[in-house]
Parts: C-alpha cells; sequence; structure tokens
C-alpha cells in the first residue's frame, strides 16, 4: 500500500476511533442523519415514480375535452353542442362523455360514476374498481344498492372488479349503462357531461382548441398535454409536504451546523493541540476531519437512500400513505414503477453530504491554525 | 483484527454499490413494469380517463384536470382548505389559459377579480 | 547539533498586554547529551523548549539545527522536522483520553504513512523496554502517573527522534518514579539521543544522568 494510502487508512483509524469515544451522542447523530435523508429521499423517489407513472398512463388520456362552463362552473353540455363543433379539420372522433360524482353515506365515501356503451355494461350491472370493491367488500355477482339523490333506490349487480394493477386510476369508479346513469342522477336527455375529442396529428391540437373556443365561446377546451402538464407538477419542490420537510431539513441541518461551528469543546480543541504538537500538520488535522464528515454523511446518504428505495417500491410509501390519504377513504393501493432519476440523487447527494461535511471543517480551521505550542503554555 | 478503517470504508462501499447498482439497472426494474403500465394505458384509452385515483375527498383533488375555472382560486392564500392534499396539488397550468385570442385569462392568482 | 542565535520572544505583540519572554538568548547544545534548563516558572524555559522544538518561532534571532536555519521555514517542512527530529514528553502528558496506550504511542507516525503493523510492531518493542507491555490495550486515563509518562515516552520515541524535549518531566511524579525517569534518561544517553528538560527539581538536576544544567531568570541565561 502507498504511504498516502496508509496515512488515509490511519486517519480513518483515528477518526472512527474518536467517534467511538462518544458512541451514544455519535450514534444517535447518525441515526437522525439516515433518518432526515429517509424522508426526503422516500418524497423524492416516491413523487418521481408517480410522475413517470403518470406520463406514461395518461398519454392514453384523450387528445381534447370540452367543457362548458356557467358562471365560471362546469356545466352539462346542452343538445345540439356537439352537431354545433361540425366538422373541424382534423378532429378524427367527437363523442359526449357521461360522468359525475356520488357520495356514498355507507362509506362517507366519493365515487365516480362513469356512463358506458351498453355494448360494455348491460342495464342493471355495474363495474366497479378494486378499492371501492375492498371498502363495501364487493365481489363478482354481488349485488349493491345506491340512493340516488332524488331518494330513488337502485340495485346493480357487479358485472366485474376491475383489475387490481389499475387501482391508481380506478379506485374509485363505478361503471354502469348509458341508461342506468341518466335514470340514476335524472340526467336530462341529450346532455351531457362534457365532450371528448380526438384529434390525430399532435400538431394540430392547438388550433382545433382555438376553433373549438371560437365555436362555442362559453366551453372551455382540456388538452392532453395539459392534463399530463398537472401530473408533472404533482409534488413539485414547492408542495406543501415538500417545502414543509425540506424546510425541517434546512433547519436541523442549521442546528447541526451551529452546534458544530460553535461547539468545538476545550477538549477538542486541547487534542488538536496535541496532535499539531506530536507532529500532525493543519492539513493531516483538517483531512482527519474530512474524513469523519464523509464518513458520517455517506454513511446516513447511502443507508437513508436504500431504505427510502426500499419503503417506497417495496412497502408502497407506508410512512406517506396517511399524509396522502387525507380525508378520503378510498384510497388506492398500487406499486409504483421504480424509476430513479440520476439528477434528482445527485442533487439530494449534495444537499446532503455536502452541508454536513462543510460545518464539520469550519470550526477545525479555526482551531487547526492556532499554534501547536499552545500545549506547552 | 480487521481494522476500523477496512470495516468502515467496506460498509460505506457495499452500501455504494448497491445504490449504483439500483441506479445502473433502474431501467431493467422499470422494464418488469412495462406490461401493467401498457394495460393502464388502454384502460385509459378505452374509458378516456383523464386523472390518477389517487385522492378522492374532492372534485378537484379527485379530477384536478378537469376542475372547474375558479377551484384554483380555492387554493388562494386566504381560502380555507379543509383537506391537506390540496397542499399537494399546485392549480393546472391551463386553467390561467383559455386558448382564445379574444378572452383573457380570467383565472389565476396574480390575475384573480379579487 | 542546536545553536541559538539572540533569541527573543514576545507575546502578544504590539499589543497593549504585550510581554517578552526572552530577551536574546544565545546557546549551543550538544548531541548525545542531557541539557537540564533550570529556573523559577516564568523564567522562559519552556518557551525556549518550544523554540527549540519547532513549536513555535522566535520573534527575532535564529535557530540553527544541524547546521540548518529552520527559524524561517514555512510550517510544513517545519512540522516535518519536528515530527523526524523531536520527540515530546509534557508536563500534563497530554495523552488523548478514550483511546487506548497503544493508540496514543503511535499517533505522531501516522502522518508518515508507515503500515500499522510496523507501528504496532515498534511500538511493542518500546513498551517491552519501558516494561508496560500489559497496559497496552487500556485506556489511557485508567492508567496510573507513572504509566501515564512512560506512555508519552513511549510516543515521544515512535518515530526515533534524535532530540527528546522533556517539560518538567517530574512535576507530576514522586520520588521513586522521579528515579524511575532518571534510569530510563540514562537510557537515552546511551542510545546517543540528545535529551532537553527543563526542571527545579534539584532530584533531575543534581542527578549524575544531566551532563548540563543551564541556569535561566526573567528570559535571560545566567550562567552554568
Amino acid at each position: 500500500m502507498s504511504p498516502w494510502l496508509e496515512k488515509q487508512f490511519h486517519l480513518i483509524d483515528f477518526t472512527l476511533a474518536s467517534l467511538a469515544r462518544r458512541k451514544t451522542r455519535n450514534l444517535g447523530l447518525l441515526v437522525v442523519y439516515t433518518l432526515l435523508v429517509f424522508v426526503l429521499a422516500s418524497l423524492t423517489l416516491y413523487s418521481n415514480a408517480l410522475r413517470s407513472e403518470a406520463k406514461h398512463v395518461l398519454a392514453g388520456s384523450p387528445e381534447v375535452i370540452l367543457q362548458r362552463m356557467v358562471a365560471g362552473r362546469h356545466d352539462l353540455i346542452p343538445p345540439g353542442y356537439l352537431d354545433k363543433i361540425g366538422r373541424i379539420r382534423g378532429v378524427q372522433k367527437k363523442e359526449g362523455r357521461l360522468w359525475g360524482y356520488y357520495y356514498d353515506p355507507v362509506l362517507n365515501a366519493n365515487y365516480t360514476f362513469m356512463a358506458r356503451p351498453a355494448s360494455e355494461v348491460a342495464d342493471g350491472m355495474i363495474m366497479v374498481g378494486e378499492a371501492l370493491a375492498r371498502e363495501r367488500g364487493l365481489a363478482k355477482n354481488n349485488t349493491i344498492s345506491f340512493r340516488s339523490y332524488s331518494g330513488k333506490l337502485f340495485t346493480f349487480e357487479v358485472a366485474a372488479v376491475l383489475s387490481p394493477d389499475s387501482e391508481l386510476l380506478s379506485a374509485d369508479l363505478v361503471l354502469l349503462s348509458e341508461d342506468d346513469f341518466r335514470r340514476f342522477f335524472e340526467y336530462p336527455d341529450g346532455h351531457y357531461t362534457d365532450i371528448a375529442l380526438s384529434v390525430a396529428n399532435p400538431q394540430e391540437v392547438r388550433n382545433v382548441a382555438a376553433k373549438l373556443t371560437a365555436a362555442l365561446p362559453d366551453s372551455r377546451p382540456i388538452l392532453r398535454e395539459e392534463v399530463q402538464r398537472t401530473y408533472q407538477s404533482v409534488f413539485d419542490w414547492r408542495e406543501g409536504i415538500l417545502l414543509t420537510v425540506l424546510a425541517g431539513a434546512i433547519l436541523a441541518f442549521a442546528i447541526l451546523a451551529w452546534e458544530k461551528a460553535s461547539g468545538l469543546s476545550a477538549e477538542e480543541k486541547r487534542e488538536i493541540g496535541i496532535l499539531k504538537a506530536i507532529g500532525w500538520e493543519t492539513g493531516d488535522v483538517i483531512r482527519m476531519k474530512v474524513w469523519e464528515g464523509l464518513l458520517i454523511s455517506l454513511t446516513a446518504f447511502l443507508g437513508g437512500f436504500l431504505a427510502a428505495y426500499v419503503h417506497v417500491f417495496h412497502f408502497g410509501a407506508a410512512v406517506f400513505a396517511p399524509v396522502l390519504k387525507g380525508w378520503s377513504v378510498l384510497y388506492p393501493k398500487f406499486a409504483l414503477v421504480p424509476a430513479v432519476d440520476g439528477l434528482q440523487v445527485a442533487t439530494l447527494f449534495f444537499f446532503t453530504v455536502f452541508p454536513y461535511t462543510a460545518a464539520i471543517l469550519v470550526p477545525i480551521w479555526r482551531a487547526a491554525i492556532t499554534d501547536p505550542d499552545a500545549v506547552m503554555r | 483484527m480487521l481494522r476500523p478503517s477496512t470495516l468502515a470504508l467496506s460498509i460505506i462501499g457495499l452500501l455504494a454499490c448497491a445504490v449504483l447498482g439500483i441506479l445502473a439497472f433502474s431501467g431493467l426494474l422499470t422494464a418488469a413494469h412495462q406490461p401493467r403500465l401498457d394495460a393502464n394505458r388502454e384502460l385509459v384509452t378505452r374509458l378516456g380517463l383523464t386523472d390518477l385515483a389517487l385522492f378522492t375527498e374532492a372534485r378537484y383533488t379527485r379530477h384536478p384536470s378537469q376542475a372547474d375555472l375558479h377551484s384554483a382560486l380555492q387554493d388562494h392564500p386566504g381560502a380555507f382548505d379543509h383537506f391537506p392534499s390540496g397542499a399537494l396539488l399546485a392549480p393546472p397550468a391551463h386553467l390561467t389559459r383559455l386558448h382564445s385570442d379574444t378572452h383573457e385569462p380570467v383565472a389565476g392568482k396574480t390575475v384573480s377579480p379579487d | 547539533m542546536i545553536e541559538l542565535l539572540d533569541i527573543r520572544k514576545a507575546f502578544n505583540q504590539n499589543r497593549p498586554n504585550e510581554y517578552w519572554a526572552l530577551h536574546g538568548i544565545d546557546l549551543a547544545i550538544e548531541a548525545g547529551k542531557v541539557t537540564a534548563f533550570r529556573g523559577p516558572s516564568g523564567s522562559g524555559k519552556t518557551t525556549l523548549l518550544t523554540i527549540v522544538g519547532c513549536l513555535s518561532r522566535p520573534t527575532s534571532g535564529r535557530v540553527r539545527f544541524k547546521g540548518e536555519d529552520i527559524s524561517a521555514l514555512p510550517e510544513r517542512f517545519l512540522t516535518d522536522i519536528r515530527r523526524q527530529s523531536f520527540g515530546f514528553v509534557f508536563q500534563q502528558f497530554n495523552l488523548i483520553k478514550g483511546l487506548s496506550a497503544l493508540e496514543n504511542v503511535i499517533l505522531p507516525a501516522f502522518p508518515t504513512g508507515r503500515p500499522r503493523a510496523e507501528l504496532v510492531a515498534r511500538a511493542g518493542e518500546l513498551f517491552a523496554r519501558l516494561q508496560l507491555a500489559h497496559r497496552a490495550q487500556a485506556r489511557v486515563e485508567w492508567l496510573s502517573g507513572g504509566e501515564q509518562q512512560r506512555v508519552a515516552i513511549a510516543r515521544a520515541l515512535i518515530n526515533d527522534p534524535e532530540v527528546i524535549i522533556a517539560d518538567e518531566p517530574t512535576a507530576n511524579l514522586d520520588t521513586a518514579l522521579s528515579m524511575e525517569f532518571m534510569a530510563i534518561l540514562e537510557g537515552f544517553t546511551a542510545a546517543g539521543k540528545t535529551v532537553l528538560l527543563t526542571s527545579h527539581d534539584p532530584l533531575v538536576v543534581e542527578s549524575s544522568a544531566v551532563h548540563r544544567v543551564v541556569g535561566m531568570r526573567d528570559g535571560r541565561l545566567i550562567g552554568d
């Protein structure tokens, strides 16, 4: 082994022996630090995975959705609108959609009801999302009654439960036939919730949107790229939880740094003096402390990141579930794509390893440049 | 006996290998999920879905991309927000744009008619 | 071996509490001999030792070590010389608490990058010579005063220096242990090492192990 390498091993030996002297304090620090990285990394991994999942899956959603607005609120599409759109160039297909919300007092949960063509769901039958089926204890061929908003009781038979793999999209879905939908909600004939348009050429989408607003000034087109963008910004760094956690983390780091910067004890200063007196250079003392910072922060970063990876991709981000669940009763169970963004990992690395090492170094620098003869005075 | 430095560096080395392994084989691990993702995309296309069923407690969290114009104003700094997930969702960008040359944007925090 | 030319040392220079510890010291120290500095506290003998041992620099004057002027060298070279050529035994021993005797002894050799096995072997020899082998793994704060001093001596010898500097080596020892230290001192002379020490303990300065006694008072030499 080269003397340089051997020297680094010596310095690491010494710094470990020093750390071992205050075992509880330093282990406690390592645990807190690892936890910090764990929470930050979990959030980063979780939001990144959710974003890449949404990006892939929602690429299949309709190119344009046309909503009618009345007094700033989403309103029904009256009869004739579909025809009024007429033939806009580039629009391949246009269809009126029927969907709405239903509040189920049994579970205190909101469901999304969606009408499907009779070829898919027969009258009197429904298909339900896995989370809903789980919470209401439903299986294929069971029957279930919903009291409509007008007070009438409707009974449906469960034709199928949607695949558990699609829970992230279909947790609260109730698919029923168009006739059932109109009867259940007393939805006026000829009206629709909104209109879905397919546009073959992606370059045409914006033109189509402009023509739609010109033809129907009271309506609002929502483009697929906008839908996708909505999900690209979910759990952005500015959003609530991240900001809270980040603020907490920054504060924790500040406290840690302050403690380190001001907390160089007389004992530690004396030790640095001794080391210098017996032949250590200022550089050796600083190198030794750099190793201390690197050993602690690298262990915390790597350990925290690995724990976060397992937490997010093998335990479904169980720590965050109660927070994300919020007030909703139906919460989807889902496995996320283990997509990891190298840049995010690098950012996390920089913001966790660097400040700690720096916080260790600043006071040591001040102490290490003192004269070695201090120990003789 | 193993030197403390050797032990510590070995542990860090092992952890680093695991992390680098995750980064390097991330593509491979993702590939296993491809069939599920494709099936889900097919479902989205078939049903015309627009949103994830992640937060089901309110309209504007269940279908953030379909929320009506003034849903965004529910996130106004002065507004009471009952649901924690409301804090996770920024107002969708398109609420501030109307795809029309003749209409000025009416919603959005900076131009909202308070 | 070591020559001091008109050495002056000021503390807190150009401040209201400026204090001159040394007022022009001229001295030549022979190799292979034991030289003792005697004087009351505040006479500047410890300050002189720190200058000779490259722990500090004189405010003015020159220090020559083996013919080379070392008073103007940058810190790195000074540290190199200190590590290779000087071994220190401090009055308070200055061992690092919480570490074993062995770890303390090999500490000065870390910056040299010598293999650990070699250092442990060398420390083992020193422990054997100082009858301390059974305490090698003990933490230093569990050792008795005499044992601590022998650990400090072993530490001073780990890099095999030519000069041993001891500041008030017997101040914290009883008579029996002081005698033991003097015996170790004779061993140094036999091994050809130069020893510099400060003391006002008659047991030390009147001992036959000491070849030369230099008196000091108020930062000046007062004759042999």
